[in-house]
């Protein structure tokens, strides 16, 4: 049964990282029923900055991915306050595509600043190596992520289902016109919530570098897997986009490992199952 | 269809086209033909385009249903002509009807699943057919050639006297007059009832269905129309470059064409014409210097087109028109 323990440690790291990547995405598609196709741009982005930082400026690992993270964080709030702010008002349509020119427009400037090469981001030395666990060994690097995909669950479930901040998000949620009627400032939640959801992909573009190479077509490349995992769990539903990243983790990293001829077509099997029985999301009748 | 018939705006709908259209048509074609005599291949895949996006305007302009799966029965068209032209006939009038049958069939099958949803679930279950199109066409190398892509066939002359040279000339007409009969048929199909019926539903389902019009049938029926005149783009493709690339039937041409049809404006033929010529037009020039220069100029495109009221090109278009009739009529 080596294979699969393999199959299912894989599986939740990828998993892991779709969801940090994802989550902000699925949050701001609820709340502001904008579907934001250049999401993937932020987490490009993060990746970019955190590259720069360690590997030309030679920074430490935990404090270049913070500045990165942050850096995205206020790109993020400046685009939503200046420009993002003015689509929530247009049809779907629209928003797809001012967000896919606007993520064409990051591919074309990723490229010029970097160039069309991989970006690598070295690992610090207590990331490197591979621990004991029972009877097998781990890759250092694996433990980081499933152990940062779980720190996120849970600062995210703590700010939302604990603070003043997630009762106003929740409330947006349900009901954006009648929460404002009772005084809470939207504005504010839909800036915040874009920020965070934009650091969130900065963190999981850094995380996942090693499964999702950083390369100017990043945001273009991964964009229907983040599309996938959030439609699946259900727009604007934390714990559903967790499920269905697990999951469609799960079922992606068996077929590579089982049917590799037939590329992706068992995820995308698995998805249009899941999206015929619960079209709503996996968690939500 | 009694619900539409009542209409006041049937009495506007021009029921049917005169002869000058078709003078008008076959003018334009052998115009373009004269003054563009170096820039037939483009000009043939222009018109291929085109047929392909006024397909796709089908479901998205005048049924509100934004799909990103397009190019599966593009692809299924393209395959469909290769394969006939390989084991059966090379005739290409005969290798086109199985490419629309081709693409009609996959509509059918993928259709019955995919219109009973609709807005994002419906974007995504496309995308998910696509994709599984893709990879099934990848697997299957003995039949599709995988990724070397399926060639090795050949085209017997059309109509048995004009051969397919290496300057496209036959290629060119082949497609010009193609398109031009879609337009006719596609215009006619959508200013009928059941084409008014479609724009209901895209305004007001709940409304529709009040109406007693039955909504999964008729969609159902828009879909494997859209995929027949798919499916002809798909084999036009195939006939004139004698090669079915895997690309044919991937997520890119897909998004591509949704581009096309939004820049010329949605919900109206004409409008993917012309987007069709003005996308492949830009790529062409802008393409040729640097493929990211080119991501600049379709992005900030993009951008703008949003926030540009709906059919400006058309627009413009006319305003121009409008402006050199007056000129002429002040000279004359």
């Amino acid at each position: 049964m080596p294979q699969l323990s393999n199959i299912l440690i894989d599986g939740v790291v990828y998993g892991m990282v779709l969801f940090i990547i994802s989550v902000g995405l699925s949050v701001t598609m609820g709340l502001m029923r904008f579907i934001n196709l250049s999401h993937g741009a932020f987490a490009m982005a993060g990746g970019y900055v955190a590259a720069l930082l360690i590997r030309e400026q030679g920074w430490p690992f935990g404090a270049g991915v913070a500045l990165a993270v942050l850096f995205t964080m206020t790109l993020a709030a400046v685009l939503e306050t200046f420009v993002f702010r003015h689509l929530y008002k247009k049809s779907e349509l629209q928003q797809v595509l001012f967000t896919i020119g606007f993520t064409f427009a990051c591919i074309a400037t990723a490229n010029l600043l970097a160039g069309a090469y991989i970006q690598t981001l070295p690992l610090p030395e207590w990331m490197q190596g591979s621990v004991a666990l029972g009877a097998r060994t781990l890759p250092k690097q694996r433990v980081v992520v499933v152990a940062a995909g779980a720190l996120v669950v849970l600062l995210l479930w703590l700010l939302v289902a604990r603070t003043r901040f997630g009762i106003w998000l929740r409330a947006s949620v349900d009901n954006a016109g009648m929460s404002s009627s009772l005084g809470i400032n939207i504005r504010l939640v839909q800036c915040a919530t874009f920020a965070i959801g934009a650091g969130l992909a900065a963190l999981g573009g850094v995380l996942g570098a090693e499964l999702m190479p950083l390369e100017p077509f990043y945001p273009l490349k991964y964009l229907v897997l983040m599309l996938v995992v959030v439609t699946v769990g259900g727009l604007g539903s934390i714990s559903g986009t967790l499920c269905a990243a697990l999951f469609l983790g799960i079922v992606d990293t068996a077929s590579r490992y089982l049917a590799s001829d037939f590329g992706n077509l068992f995820f995308y099997a698995a998805m249009i199952l899941l999206l015929a029985i619960r079209p709503h999301g996996i968690l939500r009748r | 269809m009694q619900t539409t018939s009542a209409l006041p705006r049937m009495a506007s709908v021009p029921q049917r086209f005169s002869w000058h259209v078709y003078v008008i048509g076959l003018g334009l074609i052998l115009a373009l033909y004269w003054f563009f005599p170096g820039n037939t291949l483009i000009m043939t895949r222009i018109a291929i385009m085109a047929i392909f996006v006024m397909s796709l305007d089908l479901l998205t302009g005048y049924a509100g249903l934004a799909t990103l799966g397009h190019a599966a029965l593009y692809g299924a068209g393209a395959y469909a002509a290769g394969l006939c032209a390989k084991f059966l006939t090379g005739d290409p009038l005969i290798g086109l009807a199985a490419a629309a049958g081709a693409g009609a069939l996959l509509a059918l099958i993928s259709g019955a699943f995919l219109v009973r949803y609709q807005g994002l679930a419906f974007l995504m279950l496309t995308i998910a057919v696509v994709e599984i199109m893709h990879n099934l066409a990848s697997k299957m190398q003995h039949i599709t050639g995988g990724d070397d892509g399926l060639s090795g066939f050949a085209i017997d002359p059309l109509f048995g006297r004009f051969e397919f040279d290496i300057f496209g000339v036959t290629g060119y007409w082949y497609s010009a007059i193609a398109l031009f009969l879609c337009y006719v048929v596609l215009r006619r199909i959508m200013s009928s009832p059941f084409g008014l019926c479609c724009e209901g539903i895209r305004e007001n389902r709940d409304r529709m269905s009040a109406n007693g019009t039955r909504i999964y049938p008729q969609l159902l029926k828009l879909y494997v129309l859209s995929g027949a005149f798919a499916g002809i783009a798909g084999g036009l493709s195939a006939q004139i470059t004698q090669v079915v690339g895997l690309d044919s039937m991937g997520f890119t041409l897909s998004a591509e064409a949704l581009v096309m049809l939004v820049l010329g404006g949605a919900g109206n033929l004409v409008g993917a014409i012309l987007g069709t010529a003005l996308f492949t037009g830009i790529h062409h020039f802008a393409a040729t210097a640097n493929p990211f220069h080119w991501l600049f100029v379709i992005g900030g495109l993009l951008m703008l087109v949003v926030f540009l009221p709906r059919g400006f090109v058309q627009a413009a278009l006319k305003r121009l028109a409008r402006r050199v009739a007056d000129l002429a009529g002040r000279s004359a």
